[in-house]
């Protein structure tokens, strides 16, 4: 199957503060609540602006720093499904696989788009196209695949 | 030998195989996992999975910590919710507002041991390398998983490994190893990695300075780090812990990634200009900025060793900016008070706080205006981190940010030792 996704594209080493601001993390705990302050520091249009199947695109080191979940959940109640940077922070890349997002490492994408283009991305092939080019998205451990495809741990876990 | 490393070995042990190379998946049973003031978020979700009681209440550790005292009723209202499952689950190690941060705590009460692996719901859970064990932050729905089954998949992670060769000069720590390291390689120099000290640096490590490096690889984004625990070590934990244990070290021909060498003898006092800790320069290069908060604290920066280096900085000196100065625990509090070292803080005009994590995130206990500049002894200068992104943040060791707060402005420590003689 094929999907497009509209993208918001940012540059190297956002870490979790920047996604969702550490002040906020022992009151909030309303996903709507969490959702109005993604990237509030970094693009204070996008929690305003994103819609459900929009794609995140970025540079390395997305999402270092804390461990804080709602620096997932924030982007994931704003209805993104797919962030693809050329790496991750380590905890930011599995809170993304618990939370049932697609995080995929893929080299070179982000400096092929700008904010506002239109991706597609074809899960039968595991591929992203963007920009008339074709990228390879990497296999997944078979751990990781059950999890994506239940939709996230705590899907997962419920079902046992 | 067969060419192990470290985290070859020990996650391997506690899924129940000898060893596993890296790439393989091991589904893990930890020692120790523990959690927060995130606890009751934690607890909704482990509600969510339907599983009635955690899976051993004597293998679960709650601290509050990170906004404590609670600074505002919302704060309040999610502490009273982690003391009612923290009672109502039977959790035995529960530590209240006050006793201080998760990371200090655990060490000092010996709840984890060299060669046993402790998940934490916090990235700075790679701590626990200063004992040789397998430490990694989690996420809230992992640690809900772990709650509820005990048991987590990691994949085992290919190893770097960072030689320490000669020994620190004086003024010079383990802070300054930590910036140049995440300096030489970047903040994503350990991504996807376990980070291996070695080397003949590490034995003048004193042992409140050999947290600093495990610690700090959370910000090099190394998911777990290790160093090979001596006698220092052993010494530390005896008389608190309650179980036997067996230091593991790796293979002598165990295979790296990679191996970076940094030379102690060679460093001097380094500070990470704000926005990412890999952002670094000599102090010299930006000595006379001005600075209107230093913070002492955190589990990077807390401990009785910093408290010890900022008094030796400002006794008998009056400060310039305003100097907050948070004990990483109330161990470290009530060794500074019997020493003499919280009083020549509290005599030059130092504000102490209640042990915990303090102002490192922008909660409570020292948040800066828009516009003030902070220089701390914590690992995170990320813009927006203590509040505000317009309140750039330094970070730089103890005795540097003593000085900074003596001058109100970024300066060597020399110059005001100088000054009192």
């Amino acid at each position: 199957m094929i999907t497009t996704h509209r993208v918001w594209v940012y540059g190297d080493d956002v870490n979790t503060d920047l996604i969702f601001p550490g002040k906020y993390t022992y009151t909030l705990r309303d996903p709507a609540a969490i959702a109005a302050h993604a990237l509030e520091d970094l693009d204070p249009t996008f929690a305003a602006n994103a819609h459900p199947g929009d794609a995140i695109i970025a540079g390395r080191s997305w999402g270092m720093g804390s461990s804080r979940e709602q620096a997932v959940t924030a982007l994931k109640t704003l209805g993104v499904r797919l962030i693809v940077a050329e790496s991750f922070g380590g905890l930011y890349f599995r809170n993304c696989i618990n939370q049932g997002i697609y995080a995929a490492v893929v080299p070179g994408l982000y400096k092929r788009v700008t904010t506002g283009d239109v991706i597609e991305y074809d899960a039968d092939s595991a591929t992203i196209t963007a920009a008339g080019e074709t990228f390879a998205l990497p296999s997944l451990p078979d751990q990781v695949r059950a999890i994506l495809e239940a939709g996230g741990l705590l899907a997962l876990l419920k079902r046992r | 030998m067969t060419g192990f490393t470290f985290v070859e070995k020990v996650p391997a042990r506690a899924a129940g195989v000898e060893s596993a190379r890296a790439g393989e998946v091991l589904i893990v049973r930890p020692d120790l996992v523990f959690s927060h003031d995130n606890t009751a978020a934690i607890a909704k979700i482990f509600a969510e999975i339907g599983v009635a009681r955690v899976f051993d209440p004597d293998r679960i550790a709650v601290t509050l910590d990170h906004a404590a005292p609670a600074p505002t009723t919302a704060h309040a209202q999610n502490h009273i919710e982690i003391r009612a499952f923290v009672r109502e689950q039977g959790i035995s190690h529960f530590f209240e507002i006050g006793r201080g941060i998760c990371h200090q705590v655990i060490s000092e009460e010996a709840l984890i041991l060299p060669g046993e692996v402790i998940f934490g719901s916090d990235s700075h859970t790679t701590h626990f390398g200063w004992m040789g064990a397998f430490g990694m932050g989690v996420g809230r729905t992992e640690m809900a998983a772990l709650w509820a089954t005990g048991s987590l998949w990691i994949r085992v992670p290919e190893t770097l490994r960072v030689l320490l060769h000669g020994r620190l000069r004086r003024g010079v720590t383990a802070k300054d190893i930590a910036l140049r390291l995440c300096a030489d390689l970047t903040v994503s120099g350990g991504a996807y990695r376990a980070v291996e000290f070695a080397g003949n640096g590490m034995e003048s490590l004193p042992l409140d300075d050999r947290p600093v490096l495990p610690n700090m690889m959370a910000e090099f984004g190394a998911m777990s780090a290790y160093m090979p625990p001596d006698q220092v070590v052993f010494d530390a934990l005896e008389g608190r812990r309650t179980r036997p244990y067996t230091p593991i070290y790796p293979d002598a021909d165990a295979r790296y990634d990679q191996t970076h060498t940094i030379d102690l003898d060679a460093l001097e006092p380094l500070i990470a200009l704000p926005g990412s800790p890999d952002t670094v320069v000599p102090l010299s290069r930006i000595a006379g900025t001005p600075i209107q908060q230093g913070f002492i604290g955190t589990c990077t920066g807390g401990r009785y060793d910093d408290l010890a280096a900022a008094a030796a900085v400002v006794r008998g000196q009056t400060l310039r900016a305003r100097l907050i100065v948070i004990p990483a625990s109330r161990d470290v509090l009530a060794r500074a008070a019997a020493s003499g070292v919280l009083g020549d803080l509290i005599a030059a005009g130092a504000a102490i706080g209640t042990p915990g994590c303090g102002a490192c995130m922008g909660n409570h206990m020292g948040v800066p205006a828009v516009g003030e500049a902070s220089i701390i002894s914590g690992s995170r200068n990320f813009h927006g981190r203590m509040g505000t992104p317009d309140a750039p943040i330094y970070l730089a060791n103890a005795a540097v940010v003593a000085a900074a707060a003596v001058a109100g402005a970024i300066v060597p420590v020399e110059s005001i030792e100088a000054v009192r003689s």
